[in-house]
């Protein structure tokens, strides 16, 4: 297996710089061979570039992906958005020599060209097939006992047919990695609904989006967790902001905590909240580090 | 309404092409019933997968922008058709010909400046610094090169043009 290459894309780095810190700090804790992919861009998002021009979207997915190559190093992305784009675009390259060519020539006004002989990897599914939630699970210095709402999003595992991780309307490795570090997952109707942010409708249709979000909410207070835990920085703000945004739309409460893979991975190696961007100062994140303490103590 | 004269000829060509895939549907609903996005809009995949490619109308369809993209329609249809992938043709069609939202648009401005979707802002410099991280990350925003070679890319592919130079028409909401 090649050593990784770790590509932040926008929301992560420029929004959620906790989520960087804390993936870094988990794979050098797990040992995991993984260097900086120094001046990638944009993924391009899949929603709206893929939506609005193909070989655009196709052209600087590329260029990230040579980046990654010339380090000879396979590319590890910590947001279900980039992924699609990255592994949609990887095999585009792959098996595509039209599309390769076309995307070469564009590549040449600035001395690159794409070779296509690197894989693009999610976190999720790099940690579970690569180390296994035993694996993971030795590795942890403070268990979880908490009850955990797990949000997969779509673009982990669909469409299917590109992915290769399962079938979709049941899968269970992110629950399996999120049981390793002590915690349950528990299971809710609607599990494997969107955000409701994808394809440009946060962007363009945010009333309409969070309605998708508030019911997805709805389903996931009803099973009393102490968190919702998710694999994408753009379900994360869904999901995260989102509350407060549905609480002005619909004035609909919800305070419920929301942490990313990595944040919780970090919390279960024995990393602080401070270190891993989980904000305490606000209300609901403290009392679920309260929660956490508590268990230590009894 | 829309009409052959106002996109010319070669539109529904390409529509067509877009939507081949789609004259094997059956009509039989499972995509819509599937759809998260149908419980709370008017979108309604069943019928768009029925008139796509029949229609220049279709680019003008509001419709086309209420898909989250999530797949759960393409992944069901026993038919096995790519509907997102039919559904994503159609759009950038509908793009070229000047159907672009406001909040797109901006979206694509600031990749063209920035090289990002979302640019860093201050609250987050700060908030990298505060954390033991770099003030700007290894991305583009520290490389001016990459950005360079990246503003040469969107120039190379037309990109830039396709959003500043093309005249705005309205999407309409037929419901
Ligand atoms: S599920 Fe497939 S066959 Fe059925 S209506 Fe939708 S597109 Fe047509
Ligand atoms: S991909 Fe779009 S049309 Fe299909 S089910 Fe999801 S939101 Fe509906």
């Amino acid at each position: 297996m090649k050593g990784l290459s770790l590509f932040l894309g926008c929301l992560v780095p420029n929004r959620y710089p906790g989520i960087e810190l804390a993936t870094k700090l988990c794979l050098a804790k797990l040992d995991i061979d993984c260097t900086d992919l120094a001046g990638a861009s944009c993924c391009p998002a899949p929603g709206v570039f893929r939506s609005f021009d193909r070989t655009t979207w196709l052209t600087l997915a590329s260029r990230n992906i040579e980046l990654s190559e010339k380090m000879e190093r396979d590319m590890l992305t910590i947001c279900n958005g980039c992924f699609s784009t990255l592994a949609d675009a990887n095999h585009s390259i792959k098996e595509d020599d039209f599309a390769k060519k076309e995307v070469n020539e564009h590549l040449k006004k600035i001395g690159k060209e794409v070779k296509g002989n690197i894989d693009v990897r999610h976190i999720i599914e790099f940690l579970y097939e690569e180390y296994g939630p035993e694996k993971i699970a030795s590795y942890v210095e403070r268990q979880l006992d908490i009850r955990v709402a797990v949000h997969y999003g779509c673009h982990l595992i669909k469409p299917t047919k590109d992915r290769g991780l399962g079938n979709f309307e049941r899968p269970t490795f992110f629950d399996e990695l999120v049981t390793a570090l002590g915690a349950t997952s528990i299971e809710y109707p609607d599990k494997m609904a969107c955000c409701g942010a994808g394809g440009g409708v946060r962007a363009s249709m945010k009333e309409k989006s969070l309605e998708m979000t508030e019911a997805k909410l709805s389903r996931i207070k009803e099973a009393e967790v102490d968190c919702i835990v998710n694999s994408c920085p753009f379900c994360h703000m869904q999901l995260g902001e989102g509350q407060s945004e549905i609480k002005e739309q619909m004035e609909i409460e919800y305070d419920i905590p929301v942490l990313h893979y990595t944040q919780l991975l970090g919390l279960a190696l024995g990393f602080t909240a401070e270190m891993l961007g989980i904000d305490t100062n606000i209300e609901k994140n403290r009392k679920f580090m309260d929660l956490l303490d508590a268990e230590i103590e009894s | 309404m829309t009409d052959m004269k106002k996109f010319g000829t070669g539109i529904l060509d390409e529509l067509k092409n877009a939507s081949i895939d789609a004259s094997k549907c059956m009509q039989c609903g499972v995509c819509s019933a599937s759809c998260p996005s149908g419980r709370h809009t008017t979108l309604n995949i069943r019928k768009l997968v029925r008139i796509a490619g029949k229609t220049n109308d279709i680019l003008s369809n509001e419709e086309l922008w209420m898909c989250t993209t999530c797949y759960n329609c393409q992944e069901r249809c026993p038919r096995n058709i790519n509907i997102v992938d039919i559904l994503l043709d159609i759009r950038a069609i509908s793009v070229h010909q000047g159907f672009i939202h406001p909040e797109h648009r901006v979206v694509c401005e600031m990749l063209l400046e920035y090289g990002h979707a979302v640019p860093i802002n201050e609250k987050n410099r700060k908030e990298r610094v505060n954390l033991g991280l770099e003030e700007l990350p290894e991305t583009v925003h520290k490389y001016e090169d990459g950005l360079e070679e990246v503003k040469t890319l969107l120039a190379s592919c037309g990109f830039g043009k396709l959003i500043k130079h093309t005249e705005s028409r309205v999407t309409e909401d037929k419901t």
